[in-house]
């Protein structure tokens, strides 16, 4: 899934937006700061990190709190978003969504990147069989159908936070295994390399300090890009009741109750704000994406 | 042209195989025993723990793994998927019903998001650096930002409970002859949720193609022999458009995945919703076997792809 939205913006023209004339030797940031849309994706996305941290002091009400005098009312001053079916604040429930949903995409990236880079660096540095079988395994991953086997694991396992974190994690690494691998394979013949192991370093030394620092920047890009796909993917799972079990709040399982017609047609107020907030959330981190690709690695604008 | 297409199922095959272990095992490792599960409470105690024992033994439980996995996988190839554990149907049956109406889905989808994507990439292409460019552009971004079922959410409530224009969910009205217009009006909210999202990558793809084809020499040469920049176009167009059915493939599993939150939003009796009640009722041997067959369709798409890119480029020799 990742590997998509990744290549799909292999060629986005937004940096063009704001594209001058290239100063001397500009840095990451300066490059990444005239991406106007990456700029504004990094506010937006610090604003919705500060909220999730602070959710306890910023939410209004607790947001497990039943209260069942005050259920599915409209939005209204005490209640800024309205209440759910079980007069639950919406918000507040928002609030504390987004440290859920923010930290499952962070976690199953965190993992899906450390075993591809592990795979990828083993199949790239050693080549030969090593190299064969954990290629072979990637495209099996690739080919499965991975939201069907996802499903199919997480009922297995049970529906849970650290169930989708985890799943998600060990169906995403096969992208991030061939990036890290193609870099190996371009830098394990260069001069430098050779060098360093004609001084006697040992193989980790020059994996860890000589090839593998190269491999970070399309790393850091891709695991951007796939943080929203795993956000996404999260909402997608907890929305079908397999992913965040309530009462916890998550922003998929926040629009699980839209599946009703009524809930659907006359208390809008439940299900807008979440879904609004994935859009936000994901958008921003696209941007980010974007604007770290041109910055990190202007060669690859288009 | 056949020895090619030979070594390429060739490859295909241990990745089915591998695809299969692998599921194999984690479906295995789903708790319950298939026999204990299955019976009748009242029934298994009158019989007793010897009988119970007898069934496992019958039904190959006792086995150790890899040998059940080989007759499980002989049983496969002979077109035997086993029974569904929930309602005794054969597996076979079950997909059957249910894989036509997700195919005329992803086939309907496909074809809009290329009839889509296609023309707005040749236009972002050839208008580079434009304001319709950053606004196509813009918009892949925020389709693919959108989560596809909450786009259905609200399709479904603008069109269907608003406006009353089209059906809420089902593939045909319950009750009414099946009109070709039934259809159709049931397939639009549905397609439309799942065909922006994947119009943007093929709508990045034509454009990025279409830039490189157009730097390359023999464009320069048609436009300095006086070809008018229409015919030019066309010229490019040709190979530009090559790499895009790579993409079109590639996409194939992204799409089969939409379709099983969309199936479920619009009650679509595709093999998604079914994915998705086959969870809910812990029918794994109808889960293996869905993800079989999506696993196989995944794999046919990407053969196509290979076959389809090898027979119109001719840079590609196939010895």
């Amino acid at each position: 899934m990742s590997q998509t939205s990744t290549t799909m913006a292999a060629t986005a023209p937004l940096a063009a937006i704001a594209a001058e004339t290239p100063r001397h030797h500009p840095t990451v940031w300066s490059r990444f700061r005239r991406h106007k849309l990456a700029l504004a994706g990094a506010i937006v996305l610090l604003l919705l990190v500060i909220i999730a941290i602070a959710a306890p002091i910023l939410a209004p009400h607790p947001p497990n709190a039943v209260s069942l005098a005050n259920y599915r009312k409209p939005p209204s001053l005490d209640y800024p978003l309205g209440t759910d079916t079980q007069g639950r604040d919406v918000l507040s429930r928002l609030m504390f969504a987004a440290r859920i949903s923010l930290s499952v995409g962070l976690v199953a990236v965190s993992i899906y990147v450390a075993i591809g880079t592990v795979l990828g660096g083993l199949a790239g540095f050693f080549g030969g069989w090593v190299d064969t079988v954990v290629m072979r395994v990637a495209d099996m991953v690739l080919s499965f159908p991975s939201i069907i086997v996802i499903i199919t694991i997480v009922s297995i396992l049970g529906p849970s936070i650290l169930n989708v974190m985890l799943v998600i994690g060990l169906m995403g690494w096969p992208p991030i295994a061939r990036l890290v691998r193609g870099e190996f394979l371009t830098l394990r013949g260069r001069d430098f390399v050779t060098a360093s192991r004609s001084t006697g370093a040992p193989n980790a030394r020059i994996i860890f300090r000589h090839i593998l620092p190269n491999a970070t920047t399309p790393v850091i890009v891709a695991a951007t890009f796939g943080i929203a796909q795993a956000i996404l993917l999260e909402a997608g799972l907890s929305f079908l009741g397999l992913g965040v079990q309530p009462p916890t709040a998550s922003w998929g399982n926040m629009l699980n109750g839209a599946q009703s017609i009524t809930t659907l047609e006359e208390l809008p107020w439940l299900w807008l704000p979440p879904g609004i907030t994935i859009i936000l959330a994901v958008l921003a981190i696209n941007f980010v994406g974007d604007g770290l690709r041109d910055a990190l690695d202007p060669r690859s604008r288009a | 042209m056949g020895r090619f297409l030979l070594r390429r199922i060739a490859i295909s095959i241990p990745v089915l195989l591998g695809i299969t272990v692998i599921m194999y095992i984690i479906v295995n490792m789903a708790p319950g025993d298939p026999v204990t599960a299955l019976m009748n409470p009242e029934q298994m105690a009158n019989m007793g723990p010897e009988w119970v024992e007898h069934q496992r033994e019958s039904l190959g439980l006792n086995d150790p793994m890899p040998v059940r996995y080989l007759k499980w996988l002989k049983e496969t190839a002979t077109g035997n998927l086993g029974y569904s554990f929930v309602d005794r149907m054969p597996v076979n049956q079950k997909i059957g019903e249910r894989i036509w109406p997700t195919l005329k889905l992803m086939l309907t989808v496909l074809v809009i998001s290329v009839a889509i994507g296609i023309p707005l990439g040749i236009v972002s292409a050839l208008k580079q650096y434009s304001f319709i460019d950053y606004l196509l552009t813009i918009l892949g971004f925020l389709t693919v930002s959108i989560p596809s079922f909450f786009l259905a959410l609200v399709l479904i409530y603008v069109f269907s409970l608003k406006l009353d224009w089209l059906p809420t969910s089902g593939m045909y009205t319950v009750g009414q002859p099946r009109t070709l217009w039934d259809s159709v009006t049931h397939m639009i909210l549905p397609a439309t949720a799942l065909g922006l999202a994947q119009s943007a990558p093929i709508i990045r793809y034509t454009r990025s193609s279409m830039l490189e084809t157009i730097r390359q020499d023999y464009v320069t040469v048609a436009r300095a022999k006086g070809l008018n920049e229409r015919a030019v176009t066309v010229h490019a167009l040709r190979n530009a458009l090559i790499p895009i059915i790579t993409i079109i493939a590639l996409n194939v599993p992204m799409l089969l995945g939409g379709t099983v939150i969309i199936e479920q939003v619009f009650s679509w009796p595709g093999m998604g919703s079914l994915a998705i009640a086959s969870v809910q009722g812990r029918d794994y041997n109808t889960l293996m076997g869905i993800n079989l067959i999506a696993a196989i369709m995944i794999l046919l798409s990407n053969l196509l792809a290979d076959v389809i890119y090898a027979l119109v480029d001719p840079r590609i020799t196939y010895a």
